[in-house]
């Protein structure tokens, strides 16, 4: 095991940013912590690092137990989310600042800091300013400078989240590439779901200072353990006391077996795909039950605005049982617990 | 209504106006006729002037005093900028805020409290300081005190605010690298503060060149001995005769050039601080 | 004296006093104090030391002021404040200091609005100019006055030796205060507020004063505490300016210095203990403003 995580608990204050976090990272491993803001996935990466102690709990790197080492000693790489360049050495002196403190030759530091830039791409700028670059070459410098020092394992804080969405895409891609060719253990805390499903081998759901559930992304997305976990990584509507994912939900304008009646109420075409608002006929107090599918289907099946349907989960639709008390207004009717769960309507 | 074009501009230029003439008559213009008045008589008085021994003196005690109060005042004004921004401690609201009292007292006030603590007669710690051999007031120790005293706060006032902009992260950075705090502070935290420091160098050497009525109660100005270039001023200025005159003028306009060369420097090096969003 | 703008802007940290990314208009710095660590045994030691230096150099010379001041018990300290001439010079002092507050506030306004709203040739050179008080020497100042309000002056005036000298020299020390406290508020308004309130139908006047003035209150407010704790501190300058003379155009400092010079120790520290106090009061409410601001954001 690379990171072996026992117990951890940090409070700041009266706030509790972390309680009773136990993890193991495998070598090689490329992780993500996924968690709204605030949520202590920061925090967490910021003990493993050192460069934050928990009040409880012990942390252990490759076998050693690194609890009480500072982050200097624990030879982690780290990210942070606005790079943290050095401002006044330049491209080549921050990829070079780690192995000029461990006294390393000078030959032998200009060798490896022209293999790193080479491996970001950032060969012609080694004499520019961290200034005069762009959000997106920042952090790659800023990554090269992390694994320069050979870190036992990468940490990244939100690396991407001060660039521009394409810059984003673009870099996350590079991440995963670079990931399977440096083979560096790896532990990155996003926010943005997407970024998680996409590049993580496996994907720590962290939510108001507990973890939620662990595993490879497509478990986390087709078998999620909790309403948190269904409706923080992809879209997600209610029906029959259940969340479900709007594209695994079937729909005729004819009744079926164990099908639910009602209406369209809204019929919106974005891109390829087309989003319905259905509102059903036995609970018209209810939000309506979004529905998607692609324009070929909707067009197949005549659904137009206003139109009787019916809908049902697919077969092996993921369903988790809403168990979370109602809120206000639904007098008497106990339906759906809706409001308290996130409705993304968003794909 | 009411409000159209032409008298937006009437208010602007009415604005200008006043200040600019305001401006002129207060500081402008006085000081102008400073420069007039030193160089009325040509320049050959001012240069016989700048070679008189107790001129040459004055000067050298003045700088020396300075130099020292700024090199105290800048060593302990990092460590305690260091201390304010990157630590808590008990009583550090306090001592945040009573950084600021020396620019708050009155020149007299520093004389008056140094002398009660240092005076070799009566002063609190005067007296043991002298049985070994340190004498405060009345010598050059004490005017490097009372210099260092008026000019404390000027560097901390400079580094506090871009210590707090820079945030830490660079700093973790490098102890994420592997860097000591030692090598942290050299590498990474004195160059991000370098031009702050500069400027409040600068700011320091400038008050402490031209620190008056503190020094005159300490040090006692006595010619060739523990006379500053501010005293000298006073001292010719009230005595009657041309050369007198010349010599306290030229020394006045010494003392404000170097004031003006050291804004001039500190304004035109700071970004631009003047232009709106 | 020199100062910066930044120097008078008081106090040093935000209330919340954690370091953090600071936004560029000074907001709100982050809620946790995860920048600012608590001491370790070497940070220790430097707070120690420091703290040493800064008593043996500032707080206890203060201090001592404060004691000798009380060293004829209460009696002493009132008859010390209470000679016709300090009284004379006291209210001499503080009612000058007050006219030239009240000058500052109108025209240190003035001044940051032509400075930051006005753009003409030149302006950099005025940028300076403001400055020059604060760096001057004030023995010097003295003289610069004397040069235009003096026996030998262009204008044709004399006020050398009048309460009017007196007048001029606080007004000269005391011309970058406030100014320098205005000017960056001014700079942060965002136009859009003003904008917005055009749009609704204000006059400009209207917006200046039910708009900007109310930001700028508190800015002005430090700045004139720090122009009158200025102004009654006041020394070098008059000198050579005002003559001293008792009764009419000596103030509080020169009282202090002629008491010090007769070794009345201890009447000269009753009276800049007055000094003293107003100093702390003035820092206080400093504090106290900052602190409120900030927690409007």
């Amino acid at each position: 095991m690379s990171i072996k995580i026992a117990g951890v608990g940090k409070r700041f204050g009266d706030f509790t940013a972390l309680e009773g976090i136990d993890l193991d990272i495998a070598t090689g491993e490329l992780t993500a912590l996924l968690g709204p803001s605030g949520g202590g996935k920061s925090t967490l990466l910021r003990i493993i690092a050192g460069l934050e102690v928990a009040d409880v709990g012990s942390v252990e790197i490759e076998g050693v137990d690194a609890t009480g080492l500072p982050a200097r000693k624990r030879n982690v790489g780290f990210v942070f989310q606005h790079y943290a360049a050095f401002r006044h050495l330049s491209v080549a002196g921050n990829v070079g600042f780690g192995l000029k403190i461990r006294k390393r030759p000078r030959r032998e530091i200009k060798s490896r800091v022209a293999e790193l830039l080479e491996l970001v791409h950032l060969s012609q700028f080694a004499d520019r300013l961290p200034a005069q670059l762009s959000g997106g070459q920042r952090q790659r410098m800023a990554l090269a400078r992390a694994l320069a020092i050979e870190p036992t394992v990468l940490l990244l804080d939100e690396p991407f989240g001060a660039l521009d969405a394409n810059v984003r895409k673009e870099l996350r891609a590079w991440l995963r590439r670079l990931h399977d060719e440096v083979h560096v253990t790896t532990v990155f805390v996003t926010h943005d779901r997407e970024e998680a499903l996409e590049v993580a081998d496996r994907i720590v759901v962290i939510n108001q200072g507990r973890i939620e559930q662990i595993g490879p992304p497509h478990e986390l997305y087709d078998h999620p353990s909790s309403e948190f976990v269904m409706s923080f990584l992809g879209p997600v509507t209610t029906l029959n006391g259940h969340l479900v994912r709007p594209h695994d939900l079937e729909i005729e304008t004819h009744p079926f077996d164990n099908a639910y009646p009602g209406r369209i109420e809204r019929f919106n075409r974005v891109g390829f795909e087309v989003r319905l608002d259905v509102r059903l006929t036995e609970d018209d107090q209810a939000p309506p039950v979004l529905v998607t599918l692609t324009r070929a289907e909707a067009t197949a099946k005549a659904l137009e605005l206003g139109v009787p349907v019916w809908v049902t989960p697919v077969a092996n639709a993921s369903k988790v049982r809403i168990t979370t008390p109602p809120t206000l207004a639904s007098d008497g009717l106990d339906v759906s617990a809706a409001d308290s769960v996130p409705q993304p309507t968003f794909s | 209504m009411g409000d159209t074009a032409v008298s937006r501009t009437t208010t602007q230029w009415t604005l200008r106006v006043l200040v600019v003439g305001y401006l002129t008559l207060l500081v402008i213009w006085p000081v102008a006729l400073v420069a007039r008045e030193t160089f009325a008589h040509g320049l050959a008085p001012v240069l016989d002037a700048l070679r008189q021994p107790e001129v040459i003196f004055a000067f050298e005690l003045t700088l020396s005093a300075a130099f020292w109060a700024v090199v105290i005042n800048t060593i302990f004004g990092v460590g305690i900028s260091l201390l304010l921004v990157r630590y808590t401690f008990p009583g550090r609201r306090t001592l945040n805020a009573l950084v600021d009292l020396p620019l708050a007292v009155s020149p007299v006030v520093v004389g008056l409290a140094l002398v009660l603590v240092y005076s070799g007669r009566t002063g609190w710690l005067g007296g043991s300081l002298e049985q070994v051999g340190l004498k405060v007031i009345y010598a050059p120790p004490g005017i490097i005190l009372a210099t260092a005293f008026v000019s404390m706060p000027l560097v901390i006032r400079e580094v506090v605010p871009v210590l707090q902009e820079i945030g830490t992260e660079q700093e973790q950075a490098a102890s994420s690298l592997g860097a000591s705090g030692l090598q942290t502070f050299v590498r990474i935290t004195l160059p991000a503060i370098r031009w702050a420091l500069l400027y409040g160098v600068v700011l320091s050497l400038a008050r402490s060149l031209g620190e008056f009525g503190a020094v005159k109660i300490v040090s006692g100005g006595v010619a060739m001995r523990t006379q500053t270039a501010t005293l000298l001023v006073e001292e010719r200025y009230q005595q009657f005769g041309a050369v007198n005159s010349i010599i306290a003028y030229t020394a006045a306009f010494i003392l404000a050039l170097i004031a003006v060369l050291a804004l001039v420097v500190v304004t035109s090096f700071r970004p631009d601080k003047g232009t709106p969003r | 004296m020199t100062q910066r703008a930044g120097v008078v802007e008081p106090p040093l940290l935000e209330p919340d006093d954690t370091a953090g990314a600071a936004t560029s208009s000074g907001g709100r710095r982050l809620p946790r104090g995860r920048s600012a660590t608590s001491l370790t045994p070497t940070s220790g030691l430097g707070l120690g030391v420091a703290l040493l230096w800064f008593s043996l150099l500032v707080l206890i010379p203060l201090t001592a002021v404060l004691v000798q001041a009380s060293e004829g018990g209460w009696s002493a300290y009132w008859d010390a404040l209470r000679s016709p001439q300090t009284l004379a010079a006291l209210r001499l002092t503080v009612g000058q200091a007050i006219l030239v507050t009240a000058v500052n506030v109108f025209m240190g306004t003035a001044i940051a609005w032509v400075l930051v709203r006005d753009h003409f040739p030149g302006k950099q050179v005025l940028e300076v100019v403001i400055d020059i008080p604060l760096a001057l020497p004030t023995i010097v100042a003295g003289l610069v006055l004397l040069s235009l309000y003096g026996p030998s002056s262009p204008l044709g005036v004399n006020w050398a030796n009048t309460s009017v000298a007196v007048f001029l020299a606080f007004l000269f020390v005391t011309l970058p205060f406030i100014v320098r406290t205005v000017q960056p508020v001014l700079l942060e308004i965002e136009p859009e507020v003003e904008e917005a309130a055009a749009s609704l139908g204000a006059t400009q006047f209207t917006i200046f004063r039910r708009v900007i003035l109310p930001s700028l209150t508190p800015a002005i407010a430090s700045g004139a505490a720090l122009s009158f704790c200025r102004a009654i501190s006041e020394y070098g300058s008059l000198v050579l300016l005002s003559g001293n003379l008792p009764y009419s155009t000596e103030v509080a400092s020169v009282r202090i210095l002629s008491y010090i010079e007769g070794d009345k120790l201890t009447e000269a520290a009753a009276v800049a203990s007055i000094l003293l106090i107003v100093a702390l009061v003035v820092i206080v409410t400093l504090d106290v403003i900052s602190r409120r601001v900030a927690r409007y954001g």
